[in-house]
């Protein structure tokens, strides 16, 4: 393998996807006059994807076996002032990762698509979008300056929108396509002006050279304020992590993202996109490096965001819902491990939980699919008698989402509740609460839902909302009795179950405690000992996994998968009793927190109602009324004074002009 | 006693006096309205031709040159448009003038 | 004791101050013209006291010879209505003789203000360089010498015209040309019972103007045949 990084190879890797996008989307579609069949386009588009994956690997063996790193601009776009904006590439431990994670996940979904969406219309269409979305999160990872960072978070949340709203007839799907966008855009403000303020006190957009002013930057306070220069760009940059990792108050729009299909779910509102804030936190960790207070806000929101969508995630009915808040609460349990300065546990949270969360909301599909579209867990149940791959599958995903030793999901869990125990902020301590107390809910809801729809009495016939949907089924069957997916989807359920298991295992060493970050973040030592912390008490992987049988985690998530199972399956009527009981929590809940009703009616209806005044107000009556219609009024007013003197009368002219003589003779003559 | 600069200024001015008023009392009458400015002019051709004398300067003369050019052509317009307006109005009394009101 | 020049001066002062308020007053317009007739050649005279011969001469010859004879013309041509005129004559005379003597008073303050008054002397040419020696008895040439020379009121204004004010005898002449084409244009008349070519028109003339193509079918078809009167039966 090579030792450097070969500029070709890394252009392939996004360009690969963008050309089968492209390819798909102009010629696959009405746009094009559909000229490619199904076949061909799938074929295409899951073969660029494939040659980037294959790609990442490469890139990811030479940087992780060789030492291999690329940071080079390719194309300078132009110069403005003394800033440049360019295109290129940073190739680090960090970001072949994501490549890794994101050229995997993607292709995984690729296939998975085949059988998912095969009977819909817009098929040609989902492939380029979701094709369209790996070349931009590539893009987006791959970038080694902000401005192309930029470029791949607004181009991810532009694909976001259309796939979310990818059945626009329907007017949820828009609704929720609106709310993504915009909820985004709320946090995009925030970047931007983080990435406004880096660009103008250090001059430069490219990451390591501003990096390497870190140290001026910290002595800086914002003009005209007392506050730290730092401490108001991490916020900034935060806000857009917000809006994009979905952290309280911007979450409320991946609940609703779930419109879209259930392959973009797992590709975007799982494994990559939301990933992206978490993902751009840990770039910039020279930047949070220096500013407590960022860290601070950082570990609270993310707190608040683990513990309280958790809790949501207890009564949700539609699969789909409980796997998203499930990602909330995960995206949390990450932001919460920023925050605590161990973005190295923070990214490798992120990788595992890309693979057990893709498989889930894969397997989830999959669950729908056979249920012929039905997504309620209420009439579920006894699944796994049907549809063997997916149990099983969903079984290890949701062993490994919780936290069970030796699966991946707790190794990172794990790191980070102890790295939040070793950091010494003082909000460590609420985010230790929140993120411990976040493991049994985790493993409640998330057992609830397995036992729901995988085990139990068979509820299919009991749906008062049940349509008869008349699309073609291979198997002829009339009933509501599920079958097994294709192939093209049990497939990706194990290819996505293996890394699920094992890669925790393997790769936490390098990750966490080797070399492998070791350019990419940074972590000052001195102030922030969590890394630090967590470094002397780990002595292995399988040591790490021995000890948590002793450790608290352990047994609350065991205590959280023998509540559910006792709830959902020795006693149901436990479940309806403690709901009559705290009514107003529930209620609490189901409306979740009130937020969307705050957004709609106090939010939106104010800045409407804004809007609306100003025009009245101001562009009706001010702007038309007073200076556009006020100036002809006040021209035709005067005039119609002057013209008084025009009476046509010729003495009258004559007059005038005496008169007019006259004066000027006073003038000369008196007052000159 | 010897006549002055003086006496032909004032004789001058009483000349323009007498067409303003002029102008006052025959603003119904345009033909002796354009006498009267033609008494104007008079008037202030006899103040140049004094100030020349009086002053020495020959440049006051060549200005009533001048004058005399341009009144004279001034009143042939004028009394051109006098003809037409009594051919289409059949009068001349500006009382009945006011179409180009304003 | 008068001169005879003061005397000829109030003379003439008097005789066109009466006639000035008699072109102003007079209720027939002939009148007023030939008042004003009177006041040019009273201003003539007493131009000519003040040593212009040549304009004197000429505001006779050129104002009364012409421009009076033309307002003469047009006055006599004019039917004019007098008495609708001379309505509420002296009903303005007030408002009029005060704005006169407003004027008249504001004159005065500047001849009272005081100005420069010198002693009158001939009139000189301008100091400049005269290339011709007027004086003939002498055998002095006076190249490149300024000399004072005596000349007459018209010579003088003749050199000075054609020296400094080119320029502006031409633009005069322009007016004047422009005065005579304004005052055919204004009032030309053509007559309507003469028959007479427009060659500019003629020219001008396209085809599509004198010639049309109609299109008619080469025969007329025929019209189907009559229907018989209906028998009865």
């Amino acid at each position: 393998m090579s030792q450097t990084l070969q500029t070709t190879n890394l252009l392939a890797v996004p360009l690969a996807p963008l050309v089968g996008s492209v390819l798909a989307g102009v010629f696959g579609t009405h746009f094009g006059g559909n000229w490619l069949g199904r076949r061909i386009t799938h074929s295409l588009t899951i073969l660029g994807v494939l040659v980037a994956f294959i790609l990442s690997a490469q890139t990811l063996w030479s940087v992780a076996v060789d030492g291999a790193r690329f940071n080079e601009t390719l194309y300078t776009w132009m110069v403005v002032g003394g800033l440049k904006m360019e295109i290129g590439f940073l190739v680090d431990g960090l970001t072949a990762m994501m490549m890794c994670v994101v050229t995997f996940v993607s292709l995984m979904v690729h296939i998975y698509t085949i059988g998912y969406m095969e009977e819909d219309e817009g098929y040609n269409r989902f492939f380029s979008y979701i094709s369209l979305f790996t070349f931009s999160m590539l893009m987006l990872v791959m970038s080694n300056n902000m401005l192309q960072l930029f470029f791949g978070w607004e181009a991810v949340g532009l694909v976001s929108y259309l796939l979310i709203g990818f059945w626009f007839n329907k007017p949820t799907a828009i609704f929720a396509n609106m709310k993504a966008f915009l909820v985004n855009r709320v946090g995009d403000f925030g970047f931007i002006l983080g990435i406004g303020l880096i660009a103008a006190f250090a001059g430069t957009l490219n990451y390591t050279e501003a990096f390497a002013k870190t140290a001026d930057l910290a002595a800086l306070t914002l003009p005209g304020t007392e506050w730290m220069l730092v401490t108001v760009i991490c916020i900034c940059l935060f806000i857009g992590a917000m809006g994009k990792s979905a952290q309280f108050p911007l979450h409320v729009w991946l609940p609703d993202s779930m419109e879209g299909p259930t392959p973009i779910s797992a590709l975007i509102h799982a494994a990559t996109m939301v990933t992206a804030g978490i993902f751009m936190v840990a770039r910039m960790s020279p930047l949070f490096e220096l500013s407590d207070t960022a860290l601070n806000l950082v570990l609270v929101i993310g707190a608040i965001t683990a513990l309280f969508m958790g809790f949501l995630g207890l009564i949700q009915n539609d699969i789909k819902r409980v796997v998203a808040y499930s990602t909330l609460s995960q995206l949390g349990y990450m932001t919460v491990a920023l925050g605590a300065s161990a973005y190295s546990v923070a990214v490798f949270h992120l990788m595992t939980h890309a693979f057990f969360k893709a498989l889930l909301f894969l397997g989830a599909g999959s669950v729908i699919m056979g249920m012929h579209h039905n997504q309620d867990i209420r009439w579920m149940g006894g699944v796994r008698k049907y549809m063997p791959i997916t149990w099983i599958t969903s079984l290890l995903g949701s062993l490994a989402l919780i936290g069970t030793p030796f699966f991946s999901g707790f190794y990172s869990k794990d790191s980070i509740i102890e790295a939040v125990a070793e950091s010494a902020l003082p909000a460590a301590g609420f985010a230790y609460f929140a993120v411990l107390a976040g493991v049994f809910v985790t493993a409640f809801y998330s057992f609830r839902m397995y036992f729901l729809v995988f085990h139990g009495a068979e509820r299919y016939d009991q749906n008062p909302d049940a349509h008869h949907d008349d699309h073609a089924h291979d198997d002829g069957r009339h009933d509501h009795t599920p079958h097994e997916s294709p192939w093209v989807v049990t497939v990706p359920l194990l290819l996505l179950a293996i890394p699920s298991v094992v890669i925790g295992y393997f790769t936490i060493d390098a990750m966490l405690f080797g070399d492998f970050f070791k350019d990419a973040i940074f972590v000052n030592e001195d102030k922030h000992e969590a890394m630090h912390g967590l470094g002397h008490a780990y002595h292995g992987a399988i040591a790490m996994a021995m000890h948590a049988f002793s450790t608290a985690p352990f047994w609350l998530a065991l205590a959280g998968v023998v509540s559910s199972y006792y709830m959902y399956m020795i006693n149901p009527a436990v479940p309806a009793a403690i709901k009559r009981a705290c009514m107003p929590i529930y209620t609490l809940f189901e409306n979740k927190y009130y937020m969307d009703w705050i957004n709609e009616n106090i939010l939106a209806r104010g800045a409407r109602a804004l809007g609306t005044g100003l025009w009245k107000g101001g562009d009706q009556s001010v702007i038309d009324g007073g200076i556009v219609n006020g100036s002809w009024k006040l021209v035709g007013a005067v005039s119609a004074m002057s013209r008084q003197l025009q009476s046509g009368y010729l003495y009258h002219y004559a007059l005038a002009m005496i008169v007019g003589v006259f004066l000027l003779m006073t003038w000369f003559v008196w007052l000159k | 006693m010897s006549i002055t600069l003086g006496h032909y200024l004032t004789v001058g001015a009483i000349l323009f006096a007498l067409s303003v008023i002029g102008i006052f009392l025959n603003r119904k009458n345009l033909i002796v309205l354009l006498m009267a400015i033609e008494l104007m002019l008079l008037a202030v051709n006899m103040n140049f031709v004094a100030f020349s004398h009086y002053l020495g300067d020959l440049h006051g003369q060549i200005f009533v040159f001048f004058i005399l050019t341009v009144a004279a052509a001034e009143s042939a317009i004028g009394l051109a448009i006098l003809v037409q307006l009594f051919r289409n109005k059949s009068s001349i009394n500006v009382d009945e003038l006011n179409t180009l009101k304003g | 004791m008068m001169d005879a020049q003061s005397a000829l001066f109030y003379a003439f002062s008097a005789v066109l101050l009466f006639a000035a308020f008699r072109v102003i007053t007079a209720r027939n317009p002939v009148h007023a013209a030939l008042f004003l007739v009177l006041a040019f050649f009273q201003a003539s005279g007493l131009w000519m006291l003040l040593e212009a011969e040549f304009l004197s001469i000429a505001l006779v010859l050129v104002y009364v010879g012409a421009v009076m004879v033309l307002f003469l013309f047009v006055v006599m041509m004019l039917d004019i209505n007098i008495d609708s005129i001379r309505v509420g004559f002296w009903k303005h005379f007030p408002l009029a003789a005060t704005m006169g003597a407003v004027i008249a008073l504001e004159l005065a303050a500047v001849l009272l203000g005081g100005f420069r008054v010198s002693v009158p002397h001939t009139p000189q040419l301008p100091a400049m360089v005269t290339p011709l020696a007027v004086d003939a008895a002498s055998s002095a040439v006076a190249v490149g010498h300024m000399v004072v020379t005596e000349v007459s009121n018209t010579k003088a204004l003749g050199v000075l015209l054609y020296t400094e004010y080119l320029y502006p005898v031409q633009v005069a002449a322009l007016i004047l040309l422009v005065a005579l084409i304004a005052a055919i244009a204004l009032t030309l008349r053509e007559r309507k019972d003469t028959k007479a070519q427009n060659p500019a028109d003629q020219v001008r003339v396209k085809a599509r103007d004198r010639v049309s193509l109609v299109k008619m079918a080469p025969v007329k078809p025929d019209l189907p045949p009559a229907t018989e009167p209906e028998k009865s039966a």
